[in-house]
């Protein structure tokens, strides 16, 4: 979950399925109609199962999700005579660097409330860990979502298992088969996936329910009031019939959430939190009366001080992150470089304004180089920075304004930087520093990267806003 | 269970090796398959406990097994046995054995283990305990029985019948075993059963057997799966030791030899129900 971003916008691949399997597929959902729901527990054996021609449909591609690479195998099947093929693509594939989709019932979807599990075959032309294998996501809240993360396939056909988290929600499910996956475990090389034999079934051997949010950690926060997020890491360890424990990522629908003050934060049924007013409360939350491991402790500081709206000319400015002004091409705001980064991003919204946040801070790199940005006519560079909860006493904060050179690309050899260290003076606890630093970067046509560190003081959760070049 | 603690170090290595056993059960189970056995031919009963008094299990038919044995009870067990209402309690219809993760006397867990020595001890007839098992690896709950002579002839000569253990790293599968002299530990005579779509944790079943004067038959809910018989145990070049009264135990031990130690996985405190056990009379 934490590589891809599923949006609700969707593109829609459809294959070719042979003109006998289309009408033996037909014949099938009018056996069943008589159920409230279809209670069919095949999605693909040979061919979909109940489902229509365009049963794929794509993760968006404007999020990198390559439609290209999705279709039937007439050659290769775990059982019969077809499986699905998948290729994935490479990092730098034009059409987008992962693939990924679900499998959707256009019809009213089906009561799976009779089992406990999703079942399906599968196998790599290379060992490779998938992203995300699963069912529940259907681009309509994703609530009841359940999926494995990292799956490993090798190159021999195996069989997986998906437990559902609780059978007694899925009354009406259209995301039958969901799956996402990329090239992060084999170093950039492209490969392809087979699944077969996808159905629902009855197990009965899977048991022990240890439901979790927030990865079963008590986390605590300061915020402010009208901040919304959601409960996040959400899932299900269960014991699964040949002894292993398994982890299932769970949606927001499969737990009831509580929170101790309900005058401080309130929480939906699907998990988002909104902060009410000054005070602290204890999002919890359990599944089918089991109380799942983890909490939220929220300490909100009230209403929430925006940094100061920026005056500047918007001739004048180059944006990289502002709400004020049409900020340029951005890669990220957050590399997650490893192995050495330990900085998380934990950006929010308030009062429809959005406002970058980083925990666990070491360091973190903003990118902004498709294109890199001619600033030669710009004077300074300026940053709005916010020390929630204590201040720590001698933080500091340093950034690197990095010029590519004249190659234009992230090379050391002929990259020209300059470095801004925000001493422990300039900065404040629970409220807005605004920073202006002069560029002496010479030349700097073509600046493509911050890197910030907090120079080896103790600074490890800020706020930052309203980043931009201005010309004075 | 492997009831090994009087039996100090003297047993070959080769014996625990499961290689063997593995050959051996399969030689067995080819030539004797007898279909036509019934399941609880014997329907007098001879004593029962149904659990019903909160509190204390009734100690008229019950005593404990306390402390460590010797070697873990000759099995490299972890856990230290009392007889304390945190380890062993009557309540709710159930005797519930608890194993819990705590310092005790040394030890790093506690259970506990009941048996009817001196108390209940019976030749030939039907033993049978609906049982819910707990889970995990390193849990090893068992529902076994020994010879009335162990104090006199010892282990294995006093002859041992496995109703049903478990490993707890596998939920859906118990195991039913004979030992005794020529035939034990490693190398008894033993079959597995293996539960289909449902598992040992999360409901009640019937473990049992109908012992006979030429065999032992083994029953999970009904379902016979094995029948050990005299000629099995002499084909074996054993001898046959049952055919003197035998008395209950009913335990759950943590770690030990058959399932291994318990991981970071492994939950405690961890619990076993039994609802009831019922002991009938041959006829």
């Amino acid at each position: 979950m934490k590589i891809f971003k599923f949006k609700s916008y969707f593109a829609i691949a459809t294959i070719t399925i042979l003109s006998t399997t289309v009408s033996c597929e037909r014949g099938f959902s009018d056996e069943i109609a008589v159920a409230k729901y279809p209670l069919t527990p095949e999605v693909f054996t040979d061919f979909p199962v109940g489902l229509t021609d365009a049963f794929f449909v794509s993760f968006d591609p404007a999020e990198g999700a390559n439609v290209n690479g999705f279709g039937i195998d007439e050659r290769d099947a775990y059982r019969g005579n077809t499986s699905i093929r998948i290729e994935v693509p490479v990092p730098n594939d034009p059409d987008g660097n992962y693939i990924g989709g679900i499998f959707l019932d256009r019809g009213n979807g089906r009561d799976l409330t009779a089992y406990d599990a999703l079942t399906f075959w599968a196998k790599g032309s290379t060992t490779a860990e998938v992203g995300l294998l699963g069912f529940g996501t259907n681009f309509q809240g994703d609530i009841y979502a359940a999926n494995l993360s990292d799956v490993t396939l090798s190159t021999a056909w195996k069989q997986y298992t998906i437990p559902f988290p609780d059978a007694s929600k899925l009354v009406q499910e259209k995301g039958m088969f969901a799956f996402a996956a990329g090239t992060q475990s084999t170093n950039g090389l492209g490969y392809s996936i087979w699944i077969d034999e996808i159905r629902f079934e009855k197990l009965g051997n899977i048991a022990q329910p240890r439901p979790y949010i927030f990865d079963g950690q008590d986390d605590t926060i300061t915020s402010f009031n009208s901040v919304e997020m959601n409960a996040s890491d959400l899932g299900v360890t269960f014991n699964l019939g040949n002894g292993s424990d398994l982890n299932v990522n769970a949606g927001g629908g499969y737990f009831n959430f509580e929170t101790s003050d309900p005058a401080v934060a309130k929480v939906s049924d699907n998990g988002t939190i909104t902060i009410l007013s000054k005070g602290t409360a204890k999002i919890t939350a359990s599944q089918n009366g089991i109380d799942a491991k983890g909490s939220l402790t929220i300490n909100s500081l009230g209403d929430f001080e925006l940094a100061p709206t920026p005056t500047q000319a918007a001739s004048d400015v180059i944006s990289i992150f502002s709400d004020a002004y049409e900020n340029v091409n951005i890669k990220f705001y957050n590399g997650y470089w490893q192995p050495w980064q330990t900085t998380t991003s934990a950006d929010f919204t308030v009062q429809g304004n959005e406002v970058l946040n980083y925990e666990n801070f070491n360091f973190v790199g903003h990118q902004f180089d498709d294109p890199t940005l001619d600033t030669t006519s710009m004077t300074h560079l300026h940053l709005d920075v916010y020390v929630p909860g204590e201040f720590p006493a001698g933080a500091k904060l340093k950034i690197t304004i990095k010029d590519f050179g004249p190659d234009g690309i992230d090379t050391a050899s002929d990259d020209i930087t300059q470095e801004y260290t925000i001493d422990t003076a300039d900065l404040a606890a629970n409220a807005w520093s605004s920073v202006d630093i002069p560029l002496t970067l010479s030349p700097r046509t073509k600046v493509g990267q911050f890197i910030f560190t907090n120079d080896g003081s103790n600074l490890t959760n800020f706020y930052l806003d309203n980043v931009y070049f201005y010309k004075q | 269970m492997n009831f090994r603690n009087q039996l100090k170090s003297n047993i070959p290595q080769w014996l625990s090796f499961s290689g063997i056993a593995i050959a051996c059960v399969t030689l067995i189970m080819s030539c004797n398959p007898d279909e036509t056995q019934l399941v609880a031919q014997f329907q007098t009963i001879s004593m029962h406990d149904e659990f019903n008094d909160d509190g204390a299990p009734n100690s008229e038919i019950w005593g404990y097994d306390i402390g460590t044995g010797e070697n873990g009870w000759g099995n490299n067990e972890l856990q230290y046995y009392t007889d304390r209402a945190v380890n062993a309690v009557v309540e709710n219809g159930m005797l519930k054995i608890t194993a819990v993760k705590e310092a005790y006397e040394g030890s790093a867990y506690t259970s506990a283990r009941l048996l009817t020595k001196g108390k209940f001890e019976q030749k030939y007839g039907r033993f049978e305990a609906r049982i819910k098992l707990p889970w995990g690896k390193g849990m090893w709950p068992a529902f076994w029985m020994l010879g009335s002579d162990y104090d006199t002839v010892g282990w294995p000569q006093c002859g041992e019948i496995d109703i049903m253990e478990n490993r707890g790293s596998e939920p859906t599968v118990i195991d039913g075993s004979l030992h005794g002299p020529g035939y034990f530990a490693g190398n008894s005579l033993t079959k597995d059963f293996d539960l289909i779509n449902d598992r040992f944790d999360t409901g009640f079943h019937v473990f049992g057997i109908e012992w006979g004067q030429d065999y032992v038959n083994y029953y999970v809910d009904g379902v016979l799966y094995n029948q050990i018989t005299r000629q099995d145990v002499e084909e074996v070049k054993g001898e046959w030791v049952f055919d003197q009264p035998f008395f209950i135990i009913i335990n759950l031990a943590v770690g030990g030899n058959y399932d291994g130690p318990p991981n970071n996985a492994t939950v405690f405190p961890q619990e076993m129900l039994v609802d009831y056990v019922r002991v009938f009379a041959a006829e």
